[in-house]
């Protein structure tokens, strides 16, 4: 046990430091940084003295320990385009995307979960074909469209909700909340539904597929057997059992969440950090492209390990042989 | 159906429809093509109307989008034929539409219809390129890891499960941003379609090189092998001559949904404003176009190239579900 955590925190330490070593080098080798800060009519020396300054001439390695320094500390330099620290930019655009991932996430779950227990219960019912052709059809849409249609029907056509931007927020200390506003609440309904809307399909699946499972299972024919009720075998037996696997996906999901917020908030013109990232491509902003790989990737590292170390204290099969959950295809 | 599995693997996201690919199975290609023949598969196509549409739907789309210069109206990359006045027209069935533009026209009085046909050859191209780069290089980085062992192997899959805990469309804009940096901006509207394909391939290549690898480490302990080794035949010789036909069956499935995966990213990348430029419009790039004409009413710009990348993706997609469960009955 305590040798699968310190493997498998050992092999977290190594993503981060590969991630690391590719914002560094987004850093030192993309573009010259020189040439980003000072204007046209700088003489050479002053860039040179500039260079010197900033430890541009010091060796490649000295370099990288010095990123990885300031980047555990929040440090990860100047915007290019905005002149700011990168790390004020991320915590002023941190709220938007955190409360639209978390609406997303509550959104795929209160539909997905029953949508699926629907499909498995009732296969042959009508509904159970509709919304197993929906999941069909809210994979094959790209995310993007989805969030043209929704704005081109409930905002441009019916006018019922707002197309672009959070609505009013409220200031608490350095968060903003759009959750205790109407207005507010209101600009988050469409950005949640076209980002949800593939986790929704996702949950529906597994609940379903998972459900179907558990259905068969000897101690669900029991129960029947000893004359429970429908609805005590199916939710208080069947589902329960379900839950396991669905919880972990959704935790896995959630790094994807905001990884995928970067459409939706392209769409949508909501002010989060993935619009932010999105901006630092289109103008080549490398040390905010740098700073939000970094983080995303601390993110879904953090996501994995937890999930991962759950997994064994949950399931004691998984302990034999130590490292078998960190094999990738069957080490 | 797909189910995505809850495997404890590293952080694997789920990807719905090719997850369950990544098991090691042994249908090669004069395999697959034998059974393909035979009654089965043929019998399950038959039997199955959604396929059928599909294959119809698919057919029409790809077609019609390659014969694009014969069956499209107009030309709408021709300058000369271009009519400002004919901008923003509706299309035909709408009040003011006009019978030359069937699905209208959009800020450059282009006829709609010839746009999309055009679009969707682009987005095919740029997807079907995206897969084949995939495809080279996670099949043959795939037979390498499995048939070489050791450190190799070690290496190649643990860039591969790194790489697999980030979403695609991710490592794919990041690619794209670090061209951006790195060519002159000239250049790099010049060779926007290439950025692309290599953007798209290389955040592809791991789904093919987890299957190829399991499959390999299974085919090279079979007695063929050995007697190849035995034989004195070079090791490279027997990855690719022997052990890389039997190794290929699950291959073309993957790379059937990943056609439909390759083309959403390619849209999505144009819409982002970071694929292909107005110059050589795909999908992606015309519902971007027509984004900005949302809110004055023009909807047609925006819908109908939307629709045709639906109708494409579903249907190859669709295909590729088919084509999964047909040659691996155990799935089913």
């Amino acid at each position: 046990m305590a040798t699968f955590i310190v493997r498998r925190l050992l092999q977290s330490v190594l993503v981060m430091v590969v991630v690391a070593l590719v914002g560094f080098a987004l850093f030192a080798y993309v573009g010259d940084p020189i040439n980003n800060m000072v204007g046209q009519d700088t003489s050479f020396e002053d860039r040179e003295r500039l260079r010197e300054d900033l430890g541009l001439n010091d060796p490649a390695p000295v370099q990288f320990l010095r990123f990885v320094g300031n980047a555990v500390q929040g440090d990860f330099g100047l915007s290019y385009r905005h002149g700011r620290p990168v790390a004020d930019l991320l915590v002023e655009r941190a709220p938007a995307t955190l409360e639209l991932s978390f609406a997303a996430g509550v959104f795929a779950l209160l539909v997905g979960v029953p949508m699926g227990i629907h499909t498995a219960l009732w296969r042959q019912s009508w509904l159970a074909k509709a919304f197993l052709t929906i999941s069909l059809i809210g994979i094959s849409l790209p995310t993007f469209l989805i969030g043209i249609l929704l704005i081109l029907v409930f905002a441009v056509w019916l006018g019922w909700m707002p197309s672009f931007g959070r609505g009013e927020v409220v200031q608490i200390g350095w968060w903003s909340t759009g959750f205790l506003t109407a207005s507010g609440l209101k600009a988050m309904v469409l950005p949640a539904i076209t980002l949800g809307l593939f986790q929704m399909t996702l949950i529906m699946r597994l609940v379903r597929a998972e459900m179907l499972e558990v259905l068969r299972t000897d101690y669900i024919k029991f129960a029947r057997a000893r004359g429970l009720s429908a609805r005590a075998v199916n939710f208080g037996h069947a589902l329960k059992n379900t839950l396991v696997p669905v919880i972990t996906i959704t935790g896995l999901q959630l790094g994807s969440v905001i990884a995928f917020a970067i459409i939706t908030e392209t769409v949508f013109q909501w002010p989060g950090m993935g619009l932010l990232f999105m901006q630092a491509i289109e103008f080549v902003d490398i040390p905010v492209m740098a700073a939000y790989l970094v983080l995303v990737a601390a993110l879904f590292v953090m996501i994995n390990l937890v999930v991962d170390i759950l997994y064994v204290i949950v399931d004691p099969r998984l302990r034999i042989g130590g490292g078998a959950v960190g094999g990738g295809g069957g080490r | 159906m797909t189910r995505p599995r809850a495997r404890p693997t590293t952080g694997e996201p789920v990807v719905p429809a090719s997850s369950d690919l990544a098991a090691p199975r042994r249908t090669g290609v004069t395999g697959a093509l034998v059974r393909a023949l035979d009654s089965d598969v043929f019998y399950s196509f038959r039997r199955s109307p959604v396929t059928l549409v599909a294959a119809l739907v698919a057919v029409l789309l790809i077609g019609a989008s390659l014969a694009a210069p014969l069956v499209a109206p107009t030309d709408p990359f021709a300058l000369e034929t271009l009519d400002l006045m004919a901008a923003f027209t509706p299309p035909m069935w709408a009040e003011g539409g006009e019978s030359v533009f069937p699905l209208g026209t959009d800020d450059q009085g282009r006829d709609l219809l010839s746009a999309i046909l055009y679009g969707m050859r682009i987005s095919l191209a740029v997807g079907a390129a995206s897969v084949v780069f995939a495809m080279l290089l996670g099949v043959g980085l795939g037979l390498l890891a499995g048939y070489a062992g050791g450190w190799v192997d070690a290496l190649i899959m643990r860039v591969a499960d790194v790489q697999l805990s980030f979403p695609a469309i991710l490592i794919a804009l990041l690619v794209d941003g670090v061209a951006r940096g790195l060519l002159p901006r000239d250049l790099h509207h010049d060779m926007a379609i290439y950025v692309i394909i290599f953007a798209i391939g290389v955040s592809g290549w791991v789904q093919y090189a987890r299957t190829v690898r399991g499959s390999t480490m299974v085919e090279k302990n079979r007695e063929y092998v050995m007697a190849a080794i035995i034989m004195g035949l070079h090791p490279g010789l027997i990855a690719l001559r022997h052990v890389l036909p039997n190794v290929m069956g699950p291959v073309l499935v993957i790379a059937t949904i990943h056609l439909a995966v390759a083309v959403i990213t390619e849209a999505t990348l144009s819409f982002l404003g970071v694929g292909l430029p107005p110059t050589e419009p795909s999908l992606g790039t015309l519902i971007r176009i027509g984004n900005d004409f949302l809110f004055s009413g023009e909807w047609w710009i925006t819908v109908f190239p939307g629709l045709a990348l639906v109708l494409l993706v579903l249907s190859v997609n669709l295909l590729g579900d088919w084509l999964r469960d047909a040659l691996n009955p155990k799935l089913r």
